[in-house]
């Protein structure tokens, strides 16, 4: 792909990952832990247990697992609020992840983040952050870390169709381009920014596009189906790698749930989501290749049991972890330096 | 009718500049618009263009010679056909000027032979410097180059990045230098981008880089103040101590000259609400380095706060190898006895000269100068104030719910039964500033609204 071009990805025809038999189960796995979490989170939710915003991540897991899969330990990744998937897909642990969206000691933030502002560095994870966009400047700077320092890490970037319209992301891409940061841009396009729908916000719904200006190229992707965003993700990670620069991929997705807890979704029809749902769901989808590939419902099964245990095991952790300790209130603001010239 | 060349004023705070040379000669026919002298500003050299058509009659003001002052004449066009001998040269330059050779360097890197040891310094000696430190004269522009140079040299995770830091030397030539020292990869020009080139710093820094980000001024950092506040201020708390953000956002803060609302405005109580935060604001130019390095090697976001008016005034810094002080100390500028005065920044200036006035009407000050707006060291300033029994808050910046409000709640909070008289505020006044020269003047603190402030405290007026 010539440097600006742009396209729909394979005119037309989307390219799919050719995954051998393990890395099927493993897909199917990893989404369906994403699924099964989530919802259990929304029961807490409902529960009390779980408080302020929390917004899910339910029909959207094959951009977050097929991107995950096509990146290595060394890679960052970045997002802004709904990031429990993106968690999960780090490999963080979900005891920690549903500890601290229940404020508890045992939350991978010490119950001082939660849902919103979740960060494990380790695990190259940064967040988990609260502002529209502001993630992306940020993204961008660790991109700019990795290049400063020679090495070939490349920072994934995740930002949401109501992001796209914030000005810093458009800084980002300037400076992204100009100086050539190995930044991968995705944009998970889930349709619906808050209750507006892209339509509503922007007369160039192709966000793919948004690069354009700045000469950096970028494809869209169905985000419905793990294996075709590992494709896209594989070829644009190898480029970025390459030293070629950003790449957007526009991942086309849906949330089945409201923007929050809080949001009835009156801005869409039910049929809307119920026609997704019946007819492109992605964690569907791979267990249908799995059935195709000759799993038996019974070995998938198993895999849906073993899950259901992880995310019980999650909810049991969180519920024993104690509330922070009240001299967390003035932990970590700053790092101590005793006054003395650092 | 013969014209007079004048020096002119080509920056908003320029009152005196020099020629670098002439680029005719007398004799010299010249266009409206030709090229006639090159100009050393206190930021840039600049070149001076013919007014009109004509013949160069006379240089007046030979190349090298500096502190010229603004509208001194330096130079006779003559209409074409005019004689010089005809012309009626009354022409009294205001002061003899200087020859360049008799001045020290103004700039890069001081020489060996400024080096003197600590004299008559308008600031008290420093607590915190070894006495019988040898000390050199320098600007705070210099000092905070020097700063950003040795910790560049000392680690190379730190590196500059801003709008014209690198091939222009900075908006204020802060970074004069650095470009040739340490290259394109660590002093980095950026578009002109605030909240973007913050946001791109601030995640550098999650990555353990130390960034320095340049704000041209930090009127345009509210462009950027959401990735500062929300991103480097908190994350490292909402990350329950995992992420770090060890970044310095630095520029010229508060007024300047007559650059009117939108460019005149002190952010020292904004940022220093934020709890996650550091926040330095130096008056002198040994502090500036001293501090500057320190929020350089802190682990820590700091905002730090220079002031352009300050940039080109001259101070005695100590000759150490490695001169840090530590962040979140206030010193006394000036002991005294009778007063406690508390200021930072540019206002410590005016602190001092207010002081100087009041000493020979009998009335020692104490002049607090607090370096540091978070963590604000209320210690020392309860100490002097335990002492004077007074205090006045001196602030160039808007009163309401500025550093004077706080340091005022505070003692009312922690050394209420110490006060004599209540504690005075001298503030900017709460309006945006305004353009013209008089109504600036009226806007801007002054030694003599200090004096009548104090005199109120020490009820002697």
């Amino acid at each position: 792909m010539a440097e600006g071009a742009n396209k729909k990805s394979n005119g037309g025809k989307p390219a799919l990952y050719k995954a051998g038999r393990d890395e099927l189960v493993n897909f199917y796995r990893e989404m369906l832990r994403i699924r099964r979490f989530e919802e259990k989170a929304g029961q807490m939710y409902g529960m009390g247990l779980i408080g302020g915003f929390c917004h899910l991540y339910i029909g959207q897991e094959a951009v977050v697992i097929g991107v995950a899969s096509a990146i290595e330990d060394q890679d960052t990744v970045i997002t802004g609020y709904r990031d429990h998937g993106h968690m999960l897909a780090a490999g963080i642990d979900p005891k920690a992840v549903m500890a601290e969206l229940m404020g508890r000691q045992g939350g991978v933030s010490a119950g001082k983040g939660g849902s919103m502002h979740m960060f494990s560095p380790s695990h190259g994870f940064y967040g988990g952050h609260g502002i529209v966009g502001a993630q992306v400047p940020l993204g961008t700077g660790l991109a700019f870390a990795a290049k400063y320092r020679g090495s070939d890490a490349i920072s994934v970037v995740y930002f949401g169709d109501g992001a796209a319209n914030q000005g810093q992301v458009f800084e980002s891409f300037n400076m992204a381009k100009l100086w050539e940061l190995p930044v991968l841009y995705i944009i998970e396009n889930n349709q619906y920014a808050m209750g507006t729908s892209v339509a509503r916000a922007t007369g160039a719904s192709d966000l793919f596009h948004r690069g354009r200006s700045f000469h950096i190229p970028g494809s869209e992707v169905n985000g419905m189906d793990v294996l075709a965003v590992r494709a896209a993700a594989d070829e644009a990670v190898t480029r970025v790698r390459g030293g070629e620069g950003p790449i957007i991929l526009e991942m086309k997705t849906y949330r089945y749930r409201g923007h929050s807890m809080s949001d009835p979704a009156k801005y869409r029809s039910k049929d809307e989501v119920q026609e997704i749902r019946a007819g492109r769901d992605p964690i569907d989808q791979a267990r249908q290749r799995l059935l195709d590939d000759g799993f038996d419902e019974a070995e998938i099964k198993e895999i849906d049991k073993e899950i259901k245990a992880q995310i019980a095991e999650a909810v049991d952790f969180a519920q024993e972890s104690p509330q922070p300790d009240p001299s967390e209130l003035f932990a970590d603001i700053l790092i101590e330096t005793d006054g003395e010239p650092a | 009718m013969s014209i007079e060349i004048l020096m002119p004023a080509l920056s908003p705070t320029m009152t005196e500049g020099a020629i670098a040379r002439w680029l005719v000669k007398e004799g010299d026919a010249v266009s409206a618009g030709d090229l006639l002298a090159e100009i050393e500003t206190d930021k840039a050299t600049m070149e001076l263009e013919a007014p009109e058509d004509g013949v160069l009659g006379r240089i007046l003001v030979p190349d090298g010679t500096e502190e010229i002052a603004v509208g001194t004449p330096i130079g006779v066009l003559l209409e074409d056909g005019e004689d010089l001998n005809q012309v009626e040269l009354s022409l009294a330059p205001a002061a003899e000027p200087a020859p360049r050779a008799a001045e020290p360097a103004p700039s890069p890197p001081p020489e060996p032979d400024e080096v003197t040891t600590s004299a008559a310094a308008a600031v008290a000696d420093d607590p915190a410097v070894p006495a019988g430190t040898e000390m050199v004269t320098m600007t705070v522009r210099e000092a905070l180059r020097d700063a950003m140079a040795e910790e560049m040299r000392h680690d190379e995770d730190v590196f500059l990045i801003g709008e014209e830091v690198a091939h222009y030397e900075g908006a204020y030539k802060v970074s004069q230098g650095l470009l040739a020292e340490f290259g394109e990869r660590r002093v980095v020009d950026t578009p002109i981008t605030e909240q973007g080139i913050a946001g791109l710093g601030i995640g550098a820094a999650f990555a353990g880089l130390r960034p320095i980000v340049e704000f041209m001024t930090f009127n345009f950092a509210m462009q950027a103040i959401d990735q500062m506040i929300n991103s480097a201020a908190k994350t490292h708390y909402m990350s329950g101590g995992q992420l770090t953000c060890p970044i310095v956002f630095r520029g010229p803060n508060g007024p300047a000259s007559r650059v009117a609302a939108q460019h005149s405005q002190n952010y020292g109580a904004w940022f220093a609400h934020i709890p996650g935060l550091k926040v330095v604001a130096p008056y002198s130019a040994a502090d500036s380095k001293g501090l500057l390095k320190a929020a350089i090697r802190d682990p820590n976001p700091v905002v730090f706060l220079e002031n352009e008016l300050l940039y080109g005034r001259t101070f005695e810094v100590p000759q150490l190898d490695d001169h840090r002080l530590p962040i979140g100390k206030a010193r006394i500028a000036r002991p005294g006895t009778d007063v406690t005065i508390v200021a930072y920044s540019i206002a410590v200036g005016v602190a001092l000269e207010a002081a100087e006035t009041l000493a020979a009407e009998g009335i020692e000050a104490e002049v607090v100068d607090l370096r540091t707006l978070r963590p604000l060291d209320m210690a020392s300033v309860v100490t002097s104030v335990k002492k004077t029994n007074r205090c006045v808050v001196v602030e160039e910046g808007w009163p309401q719910c500025s550093i004077a409000s706080e340091v005022s709640a505070r003692l009312i909070e922690e050394a209420f039964d110490w006060l004599d008289a209540p504690v005075g505020r001298v503030t900017g006044a709460d309006v945006p500033m305004p353009y013209a020269a008089n109504l600036e003047k009226l806007a801007l603190i002054s030694a003599d609204k200090v004096v009548a402030s104090v005199k109120a405290a020490t009820y002697k007026d």
